[in-house]
């Protein structure tokens, strides 16, 4: 029910990211950036104003589908149910006898209320932002770091850490080989002088 | 008022160590707040390993320099590309970047140096006479009162959130829901621990926090286009005129007294304050037509505004043990982390600490005016280190740091699983903060809501019997109702409402 308030009030309510939309694309946004020269009175104006220019800012994807926040509010719902299960398994207990799993099950019922309230205002819903291209940079991201927690345990930081920072440098980051290279190196070494040979932190390395 | 406490409070700061490393916190700070990325929040999980070898008191006082430095910080990058480094320098971007343009940056940077440090230190002193009596009026609350105070703490933190209430609400059950993994208190029974015994004790603060802020932050940021920011224009004459300090000496009075009131509110800090001042400014000025155009005013208010409220919103945490904010759990995290909990007790049982921390503000104020006014030029160019070098360096610290903190390799993969949880959650329009304010306070919410029920005997309308818990869950109510009859009052003019508001900002 919050629905109808936040749809009006919401910051990137869909006027806003529209016209975020449009300026992706780079051509007319002579709105946008009127926006920011004239700052509107109300607070309240000033705070879109505000959250129009942070999108202006960072250049983000534009918001999602529907799907994806069916997705969500499902996703919402359905931890709210498992909570909701593992709880009532903890013992309900009641109001004059608190047990382990009362507190448990009112959050589980207000997360599965919450889910259902995501999914009524699906339709209407901006701010989740769509998945693109450059999200796969976060899988490889995430991917280095998966790669180093596996290896810490067995060969020690020092390997797994240049790869990491190479990876995040060249790859992730566009810098060139030469410079890659070398940051990476100094950067395994300053580590190793800070957390092994003064701090002596007992970190798995292997020299 | 008794003194002594005060006193003894700057002779703990002026230790050699506590004044290097308040001078380190609100450096870090100062660069946090000149890089857009990072805000403080972020800096303050992943430097959190740091804390735990030093002594309590150094701790904090570098933990709250990091804070505080961060406004200061923000405002550079607002003034000279347009970018806010910070979401409470925002605002400063309308009249800042205008002046920037008019050749002014000198200015405006000038007049928001002055203007925080002004606001800083009046916050500084308004809390060194509140804070011991909030203290004090809070040393009888019992768990009816911790219980409202908490509900209430947590709702305010997601109504005001950014984004939509509903997922902040959402990120807030699921932050209480995760408190409650590992051994309950009352029964010593397991609780969604799966049998794993890293989970037994339950979730680690440290790894949540830097996962949460830290990685996650950097892996959101994988995705925004680099844009290099370029060369800013030099920064010539940063000392104001006293034509300019005579304009904006009202600005900064205001400034101050909003942003200390607007910081004590759970929800509040230096972001709402900012917004708030400038609001304020513009409604009061005999010209609100300059706004927009290169208003000093427009920068000296919200700057003075965000330095004042950073500052007090340290009173609920100090005296309550209830944070105000993301950045406050963070800090509410470290203070639990190194031994200390935070509470109406601290100022009575531990004066060291408490004046301690809140006399190094005196210190690092000064710190940060003499940064900001001769050193600007400094920090100018820091900004032109590359975002895409930075990233791995903070992507090792926060994977490295993560496993100091217990030596534990298990530690590092809950901080990535909850770096993607916090990713997805800010792609998602998840708030990540309500998440962390309310693992941070689930605990306590838990306990006292039990021991409460406990001690009606299960009757929950007896909350109401008692006047201070009362009067908190009626404003609970009201904060969590209002929106629900304004939302069906809206509900009848969408169309008209939505555009309004369109004209208004095209």
């Amino acid at each position: 029910m919050t629905s109808a308030h936040d749809g009006a009030n919401s910051p990137e309510g869909p006027g806003g990211s529209t016209a975020a939309g449009a300026s992706r694309q780079g051509d007319d946004d002579v709105t946008r950036s009127t926006t920011a020269v004239e700052p509107p009175s109300s607070l309240h104006d000033l705070e879109e104003a505000v959250h129009q220019l942070e999108h202006d800012a960072e250049h983000r994807p534009p918001p999602a589908g529907r799907t994806t926040n069916l997705v969500v509010a499902t996703l919402v719902t359905a931890l709210g149910a498992a909570a909701l299960v593992g709880s009532l398994s903890l013992g309900a207990g009641s109001a004059r006898t608190p047990g382990s799993g009362t507190w448990p099950l009112v959050l589980s019922l207000l997360l599965i209320g919450l889910g259902v309230g995501l999914a009524v205002t699906a339709r209407s819903t901006t701010d989740a932002e769509r998945f693109s291209r450059s999200s796969l940079l976060v899988l490889v991201g995430l991917a280095t770091m998966v790669g180093f927690v596996a290896l810490i345990g067995t060969i020690g930081f020092e390997i797994p850490a240049a790869l990491l920072a190479f990876v995040w440098l060249r790859f992730l980051g566009g810098e060139g080989w030469r410079l890659s290279v070398l940051i990476s190196l100094g950067l395994v070494a300053a580590f190793y002088l800070i957390f092994v040979a003064a701090l002596s932190v007992p970190i798995p390395h292997l020299f | 008022m008794d003194l002594a406490p005060v006193l003894d409070g700057f002779a703990v700061v002026l230790e050699p160590t506590n004044l290097l490393y308040c001078l380190i916190g609100v450096t870090v700070g100062m660069l946090v707040g000149v890089l857009p990325g990072l805000g403080p929040a972020a800096t303050i999980a992943i430097l959190l390993p740091i804390t735990i070898g030093i002594e309590p008191v150094t701790a904090i006082i570098m933990l709250a320099g990091i804070f505080y430095g961060a406004q200061y910080g923000g405002t550079i990058t607002s003034v000279l590309l347009k970018l806010p480094g910070e979401a409470s320098s925002v605002v400063t971007v309308f009249d800042g970047h205008a002046l920037a343009r008019q050749g002014r940056a000198g200015t405006a940077l000038g007049i928001a140096a002055i203007g925080s440090f002004v606001g800083g230190t009046i916050s500084i002193v308004a809390l060194s006479f509140l804070a011991p009596v909030v203290a004090s009026f809070a040393l009888d609350f019992g768990p009816p009162e911790y219980t409202a105070l908490a509900l209430l703490g947590i709702l305010l933190v997601s109504t005001i959130s950014s984004g939509s209430r509903l997922k902040a609400l959402v990120a807030a059950a699921v932050g209480l829901l995760l408190a409650t993994v590992g051994r309950d208190a009352f029964t010593g029974g397991e609780r969604f621990t799966f049998g794993n015994l890293n989970l037994a004790d339950g979730l680690d603060f440290v790894p949540i926090a830097m996962g949460l802020f830290g990685l996650g932050e950097i892996l959101y940021n994988l995705e925004e286009r680099h844009t290099a920011a370029q060369a800013p224009t030099k920064v010539a004459n940063v000392w104001p005129s006293r034509e300019d300090l005579r304009q904006s000496s009202g600005a900064i009075g205001r400034g101050s007294v909003l942003g200390f009131v607007l910081g004590i509110l759970p929800g509040g800090g230096a972001t709402l304050a900012s917004l708030a001042a400038y609001a304020v400014e513009k409604r009061r000025s005999k010209t609100p037509e300059r706004f927009g155009k290169g208003a000093v005013e427009g920068v000296a208010g919200p700057e003075t505004a965000n330095n004042a409220a950073a500052t007090s919103s340290f009173i609920p945490l100090l005296t309550l043990g209830i944070p105000a904010n993301a950045t406050m759990a963070v800090i509410f995290g470290a203070l639990l982390v190194i031994g200390v909990s935070p509470g109406p007790q601290l100022v009575t049982q531990e004066p060291e600490l408490f004046w301690g921390v809140i006399n190094s503000m005196y210190i690092g104020n000064i710190l940060l005016l003499i940064m900001s006014i001769p050193l600007v030029g400094v920090f100018v160019k820091i900004l032109r280190v590359r975002p895409a070098i930075l990233a791995p360096i903070t992507v090792l610290i926060t994977l490295i740091g993560v496993y100091t903190v217990n030596n534990s390799v298990f530690d590092i993969v809950l901080g990535i699983v909850f770096g993607v949880l916090g990713y997805l959650m800010k792609k998602l329009g998840f708030d990540p903060g309500p998440l962390l304010l309310a693992f941070v306070l689930g605990v306590l919410l838990e306990e006292s809501l039990r021991r409460s029920l406990l001690i009606f005997d299960g009757n929950a309308a007896q909350f109401f019997t008692r006047p201070i818990s009362g009067t908190l869950l009626v404003v609970f109510l009201i904060v969590a109702l209002l929106p629900l009859v304004q939302g069906a009052l809206s509900r009848r003019r969408p169309a008209a409402e939505r555009s309004d508001t369109t004209k208004e900002l095209v």
